[in-house]
């Protein structure tokens, strides 16, 4: 058990293919709901709380060991859009590639046979943590970081924006992802004694319905 | 890394020249360069010229759009369940380079659905001089540059210029109308790429893609040797 393993699976050039993902940014930003870092501020925080707040609970709940395949329904559930549904899926296929050459396990070969198209990429993150020897702690700041840092670099590139201010957004946001990270974790706790049904199941509505019409538009500069 | 990996399942890595069921993937050859050199009118003459004796596939990457895929398909130079494309991020050398795994997922999934496949050609989407691709993503690449981005790019060098296993000089039909000196680019991409080969190249000239198209045919002879 290495916790410099942490760094390894949240640093953003980890091979995972988030860079192609923008986590909602390019609509919002397209629909003029993004147009400052303020603004990017105020959407990376309602995702921190609704999407960021449910994959954080999912890979916990893989990190502490639960059934796979419970949660990857557990996240269809709680995924209304199906262009949302394929994208993390895809993206969790591309995480498990990832996985399995960096921490090689039986679990995580397992995970592929069950899901050879891939799984959410939450409960394939969570599964990752724990094959990489981190907690169920580590696997929820993951997820929570990732919600948040792709909608910010994504938004640099979208609308110039002071590569400063974008990571000042993502530095200030801190204290409350610590405050989500820890309703992950208990949520997940939860969740392994009363099942899946127990994790959060917030959304952004408005992040659903974007999702649809980006998936559909002809020219976009990410795939999600 | 653990490329030989013994565990059981899909492959964990794709560097590997083995499917899961123990047959010989694809030999996958890129095609990259900067924007408008010719890459996506090389990949049409190419699948033009050897899809009767070949069994192939194109994966693009296009930067903002399906415009690369779709003019492949409109020319109908395969039949679409052959070419896919994949999004890139605004990042085309991210794709082709540091983050590969959409793209080897999509030479996956063609070899899946349409399989077995001699060749998959990777085009890139429109980049800088030094863009190249991951040897985890492709078996070779093709840098493909033109006389009218200025004659002096082979001098400049970069890694796609030097390190590319093949330099193509595309539009040399243009040269006299954009004061290109094909001479100096050939002896400036020979003094930088040593033995590597150079094909100076008009896709409306009289040989076309053909010079490109027999070293794609020696080297996927070496693959499948």
């Amino acid at each position: 058990m290495t916790h410099a393993a942490l760094l390894v699976l949240a640093d953003g050039r980890f091979p995972a293919g988030g860079h192609a993902h923008s986590g909602g940014a390019e609509a919002a930003v397209k629909a003029g709901r993004i147009t400052c870092a303020a603004d990017l501020e105020d959407f990376c925080r309602g995702r921190l709380h609704t999407a960021g707040l449910v994959a954080g609970a999912l890979a916990a709940a893989a990190a502490l060991g639960l059934d796979p395949r419970e949660l990857d329904a557990a996240a269809d559930a709680r995924t209304p859009s199906p262009a949302l549904r394929l994208a993390a899926r895809r993206l969790g296929r591309q995480l498990l590639r990832a996985a399995r050459a960096s921490w090689p396990c039986a679990e995580l070969d397992e995970l592929a046979r069950w899901f050879p198209k891939g799984a959410h990429q939450p409960v394939v993150l969570g599964l990752t943590a724990r094959a990489a020897g981190l907690g169920a702690p580590d696997a929820a700041y993951c997820a929570l970081y990732e919600s948040v840092s792709g909608p910010a670099t994504a938004t640099v590139r979208l609308l110039s924006l002071d590569p400063f201010d974008a990571t000042g957004v993502l530095a200030r946001l801190a204290p409350e992802l610590d405050e989500v990270a820890r309703a992950a974790v208990e949520a997940a706790g939860a969740a392994a004694g009363e099942g899946p049904q127990a994790l959060p199941a917030a959304s952004g509505p408005l992040l659903e319905i974007m999702a649809e019409a980006h998936a559909a538009w002809p020219a976009r500069l990410f795939a999600s | 890394m653990h490329l030989d990996h013994t565990h059981h399942g899909p492959a964990a890595v794709s560097a590997d020249a083995h499917r899961p069921d123990g047959t010989r993937r694809a030999l996958r050859v890129g095609l990259g360069g900067p924007v408008g050199s010719g890459k996506t009118a090389t990949v049409a003459a190419l699948c033009r010229e050897l899809r009767d004796e070949l069994s192939l596939a194109v994966v693009t990457n296009d930067i903002y759009t399906r415009e690369d895929a779709e003019f492949l398909l409109r020319q109908a130079v395969l039949p679409p369940e052959r070419i896919t494309a994949v999004e890139t991020g605004a990042c085309p050398h991210t794709a082709i380079r540091d983050d590969i795994s959409a793209n080897l997922e999509a030479v996956e999934d063609l070899e899946d659905a349409v399989g077995p496949l001699d060749l998959i050609l990777v085009e890139s989407g429109g980049d800088n001089l030094t863009a190249t691709f991951s040897r985890g993503l492709v078996d070779a690449q093709i840098f493909v540059i033109d006389v009218a981005g200025g004659d002096d790019i082979p001098r400049k060098g970069g890694p796609g210029v030097t390190t590319a296993d093949l330099l193509i000089v595309n539009k040399t039909d243009l040269a006299p109308h954009v004061g290109s000196d094909l001479a100096r680019m050939a002896a400036d991409a020979k003094a930088q790429r040593a033995e590597l080969p150079v094909v100076l190249q008009s896709l409306r000239g009289e040989s076309g893609v053909a010079e490109v198209a027999a070293w794609v045919r020696a080297r996927l002879a070496a693959w499948t040797a």
